[in-house]
């Protein structure tokens, strides 16, 4: 088996096909390690993606992830970034979106919730670490840090290592969250089976009642 | 900082009658800590790789039924010692504490590894420095992780610690509901930041600053 080059190579011939079917739209397009990063302006990625997914000769099904890329240098745009599987055509392809250098670029870009139910938690993790806002998302809060937790985005490089707040501090908000509230009836799994259950116990949780305590 | 060293006297030892106490008692106080420390239930609380040897000592070839703890307690209701193996993050914190006021007493814990000792080598924003900022802690295990050898070491104190419990003695019976800073097993708030700030804080990512 041979390994690629690092740079250059064959593109993934769905960069030749964006080119054809949206002019103007499709920006650098690198390919490291044999694998094809496509430079889209970020309020056309939804749109692409959907071409993508929908088209026949694409048929890009698989998202395999939404993520983001903070760079050292702060000139540099901070990126988000989609990797796309075609199973029926074994297709990897990375789309990336640059949205703006400087603080006050606004960090907002559409969700492709709409496409791949998949990218509800991915976005959501995304927002959680790098506090970018995907617009159509259902449902976009915190993921992996709590709900209350305000000390900011913990993968953006002007978060210090250790957090903003104090170590006590940190712990006193931590412990005065409960861990039962973070969770809706419908984040839980006993909210497909609602309609199984007796009447009685539908009440008792519908009023709130937790049990084991 | 509230942290002073063990007491002199406290050494281990097994059994060790007070003159002053009577025979009746002692010998009472002997049988219970005996049925205690042998039939410890533990509460595992597995949050990373050091459940992993959790699970080779309870497994055949290490045997935690040799010490009386082979029923693992998957409910805080029925066990006497939280065992808990691995990191545990800020998100876990007011769990692993409800988990332990859950505990019905006399209840005991054990810290396993160098995560839930110390927050080990994850000094950063989401995971807890040390487990003893939430609860009280009987045993320190180190390790990353410790050997099973290391956890029934631990186990072993441990009986040792419920041995030396006394009727007579309230200093040496654990009956807090709420972890008490006197107890010396648990570091209060207003000591955490005087531990944690000579280590200081960057917005380098790395502890280099590279």
């Amino acid at each position: 088996m041979s390994v690629p080059p690092h740079r250059g190579g064959p593109e993934n011939p769905s960069a030749a096909a964006l080119r054809e079917r949206f002019p103007g739209a499709v920006g650098r397009v690198d390919v490291v390690w044999g694998e094809t990063s496509i430079v889209l302006p970020p309020e056309r990625v939804r749109e692409i993606v959907q071409w993508l997914h929908d088209d026949p000769a694409q048929r890009y099904d698989y998202l395999c992830d939404v993520t983001a890329v903070e760079f050292r240098d702060p000139e540099e745009p901070l990126t988000v970034v989609w990797h796309l599987r075609s199973l029926p055509h074994r297709r990897f392809l990375r789309l990336k979106a640059e949205l703006g250098a400087g603080a006050g670029a606004p960090l907002e870009v559409d969700s492709v919730w709409s496409v791949y139910k998949a990218a509800d938690w991915l976005e959501r993790e995304c927002y959680d670490m790098f506090g970018i806002r995907f617009r159509g998302h259902p449902d976009l809060r915190r993921i992996l840090m709590w709900e209350q937790y305000h000390e900011g985005y913990p993968l953006r490089k002007d978060f210090p290592l250790r957090g903003r707040f104090s170590r006590s501090e940190q712990l006193r908000q931590a412990l005065a969250a409960h861990p039962e509230s973070r969770y809706s009836l419908e984040e839980l799994s006993i909210a497909d089976a609602s309609e199984d259950l007796p009447e009685a116990m539908r009440q008792r949780l519908r009023s709130g009642e937790r049990t084991g305590e | 900082m509230g942290l002073t060293a063990r007491p002199e006297g406290r050494t281990l030892a097994t059994f060790q009658p007070q003159s002053q106490e009577g025979w009746i008692a002692t010998r009472l106080d002997f049988l219970v800590n005996w049925g205690r420390a042998n039939s410890l239930w533990p509460m595992p609380f597995g949050t990373a790789c050091c459940a992993i040897e959790f699970m080779a000592t309870a497994a055949s070839h290490f045997d935690l039924a040799r010490f009386g703890m082979e029923r693992m307690s998957f409910s805080p209701r029925q066990a006497d010692v939280l065992i808990c193996a691995g990191r545990v993050p800020f998100k876990l914190a007011p769990v692993i504490r409800r988990i332990w006021q859950q505990m019905p007493q006399p209840k005991w814990s054990i810290s396993m590894g160098a995560c839930a000792s110390s927050g080990g080598m994850f000094d950063n924003y989401a995971v807890v420095q040390g487990i003893d900022t939430i609860i009280p802690v009987d045993v320190y295990v180190p390790g990353c992780p410790p050997r099973p050898e290391g956890l029934l070491y631990g186990i072993r104190l441990l009986q040792q610690k419920v041995m030396r419990e006394r009727m007579s003695d309230s200093t040496r019976l654990r009956a807090e509901m709420e972890p008490d800073p006197t107890s010396q097993l648990y570091i209060p708030p207003s000591a955490i930041d005087t531990l944690s700030e000579p280590f200081g804080n960057s917005v380098n990512q790395t502890r280099s600053g590279l």
